[in-house]
């Protein structure tokens, strides 16, 4: 809870420092205060989880985990802002601040213990979010990708209260262990309203983590918000709720496990084809990752089919691997955004001879997205299928591992752009600032750090 | 208050259920099928809304009062949502001249 507390005064104390144009206090403060939230957070590490303040939030090691991922890449995509929003506004304080409250809200999202939290978590998200993605007021893209983003997200927030309610009028509670202690007890008459409670919140979540065939949002909104903005969306938001998504299926619905089973399986292939077959298709390095992150929600929805002992440490190092190479990947279409006016693949050409280093992050990157061993996306995959194999899935397992074929096409894609084409017009080296060496050194070092040695993070939780 | 509450009750409780699922599911067509902005917001307002009713049905039946409670979540997060919105259809309006949806399609579905 510290670290909730912190990151809400925080950003009121950013938004000051704006107002009293201390703008290059910004980034320090930002940074200091995420680090004593992660201290917050660390402090709570393997303590007794119990529900605190009337059963509202729970701190256990697995909102804790989640917590300190999102706040690690928080901070990873903060150091790549140095001259990034200066650029576009010259209201810099709103950034940190509006980044600073969605981060709250992701962090209310993984630790919940009471449908009030998840909805004011998933609200106080996405809120900070509607203003973020629109904050390039002038540009059309930014305001159409804006209010796509803003009607899509009070729509399902529609069907998530809806969900919530039934659930109340068959449990009468709110708290999520009340609910699964309902489902234990009355095992033969669950009221109807209950499966529709499930059906609904289903749907509202797919939305908000942007499943097939409610998916539909995503492409658009991330083509149109800034980059560094569709970096945080795609991965902090993604990962708090797929923490939302896994405690509630995991942990409450799991007694009715049959009866959810087979409309996730549906939605999970319809996710996996349309995501990989779409992102095959497309021209756009920024593009084919919005249609990339529609799969990788697919495969991160495998752990929630195949619940067992290890689902929530595979959905987790899954979810470490994909923020951490997004992260990589943005920052390099940051860069080459910069110098060549273009995210298309072809502004990626003979990257490989002018900034080998920038063109060997994206590679691992690229590679760390399709699952190829020695790096952690491959790690987080093995585990997914691993999962999904020990509860006898194949056919699943099957379209799966055909998805992951088709991935590695459209991934190694740039890289055949970066080392195997040469630009059409001479450009020097792509300059470098301190910061995003840090960034991008960062990533691919954990990234291959965890895809050799993965058990420093499967024995966490 | 339980004179309310014996009101709420006289009325069976399915049919509560069941005129906030007709309240909600307009709501959805609406936003579904309007192509104006402004009233795709106020399909989703009707939609909070039959929710709200519904979880007062509930809470007036069960005598529990959190039911009640969560509606004032819901009351004031959905004014911060539609502040929000409001706010960026205004921003769309002074760059496109128009609230319908259709003049919005630069990017790609």
């Amino acid at each position: 809870m510290a670290a909730i507390i912190t990151l809400s005064l925080l950003g009121i104390l950013v938004l000051y420092l704006g107002l009293f144009k201390a703008k290059s206090a910004l980034l320090p403060v930002t940074l200091i205060g995420l680090l004593v939230a992660l201290g917050c957070e660390l402090a709570l590490w393997g303590g007794d989880a119990k529900p605190i303040y009337s059963g509202m939030v729970v701190f256990d090691n697995f909102a804790l985990a989640f917590s300190i991922l999102c706040i690690v890449t928080t901070g990873l995509i903060l150091l790549l802002s140095k001259a990034y929003f200066s650029s576009i506004s010259n209201n810099v304080a709103e950034y940190y601040c509006l980044i600073l409250f969605s981060l709250t809200g992701a962090l209310m999202v993984s630790a919940y213990h009471n449908f009030a939290m998840l909805f004011i978590g998933i609200e106080v998200m996405s809120v900070a979010l509607y203003i973020l993605v629109g904050i390039r007021k002038t540009d059309f893209g930014s305001n159409e990708a804006a209010l796509k983003y803003f009607l899509m997200g009070a729509f399902s927030t529609g069907f998530l209260l809806f969900g919530i309610t039934l659930l109340y009028g068959a449990t009468g509670t709110f708290d999520i262990t009340g609910v699964r202690e309902y489902l234990i007890a009355n095992p033969q008459q669950i009221s109807p309203y209950f499966y529709g409670g499930v059906l609904l919140l289903l749907v509202g979540l797919c939305f908000k983590v942007g499943a097939a065939p409610f998916h539909f949002w995503t492409p658009d909104v991330y083509e149109g918000a800034p980059i560094l903005i569709t970096s945080y969306m795609s991965t902090v938001v993604k990962v708090a709720s797929f923490a939302a998504f896994l405690r509630l299926f995991s942990y409450v619905f799991v007694p009715l496990h049959d009866f959810w089973t087979p409309v996730l399986l549906v939605v999970i292939i319809i996710t996996l084809f349309i995501g990989n077959i779409t992102a095959m298709m497309q021209a756009s390095f920024k593009r084919m990752l919005a249609y990339s992150s529609i799969s990788h929600a697919g495969y991160m929805l495998f752990a929630i089919v195949a619940l067992g002992a290890t689902s929530t440490s595979s959905i987790f190092t899954y979810a470490i691997a994909y923020s951490l190479s997004s992260v990589a990947a943005f920052a390099g279409l940051i860069l080459v955004k910069r110098a060549k006016g273009s995210d298309q693949f072809v502004a990626f050409n003979g990257l490989g001879k002018t900034n080998p280093f920038l063109a060997f992050v994206i590679t691992v990157a690229m590679l760390s997205l399709a699952g190829i061993p020695l790096t952690a996306g491959f790690i987080g995959k093995f585990m997914m299928f691993n999962t999904v194999m020990q509860d006898y899935h194949i056919v699943l397992l099957l379209l799966a591992v055909v998805n992951a074929a088709i991935g590695v096409f459209y991934y190694l894609r740039v890289v055949v752009h970066m080392y195997f084409k040469t630009a059409e017009e001479e450009g020097g080296a792509i300059l470098l600032p301190l910061s995003f060496k840090v960034v991008l050194g960062a990533t691919v070092m954990l990234t291959l750090l965890i895809g050799l040695y993965p058990d420093c993070i499967i024995g966490l939780l | 208050m339980d004179n309310l509450i014996q009101n709420i009750q006289g009325i069976p409780l399915n049919h509560y259920v069941i005129f906030c699922s007709i309240i909600f599911s307009i709501g959805v067509i609406g936003v579904l099928i309007r192509r104006n902005v402004i009233i795709i917001m106020m399909s989703i307002e009707l939609m909070l809304n039959s929710v709200n009713l519904l979880l007062a049905a509930f809470s007036a039946y069960r005598g529990d009062a959190s039911g009640q409670v969560f509606v004032f979540f819901i009351m004031a997060l959905a004014a911060a949502e539609v502040a929000v919105g409001l706010a960026i259809v205004i921003m769309v309006y002074r760059n496109t001249k128009s609230v319908d949806i259709e003049s919005l399609s630069k990017l790609r579905w």
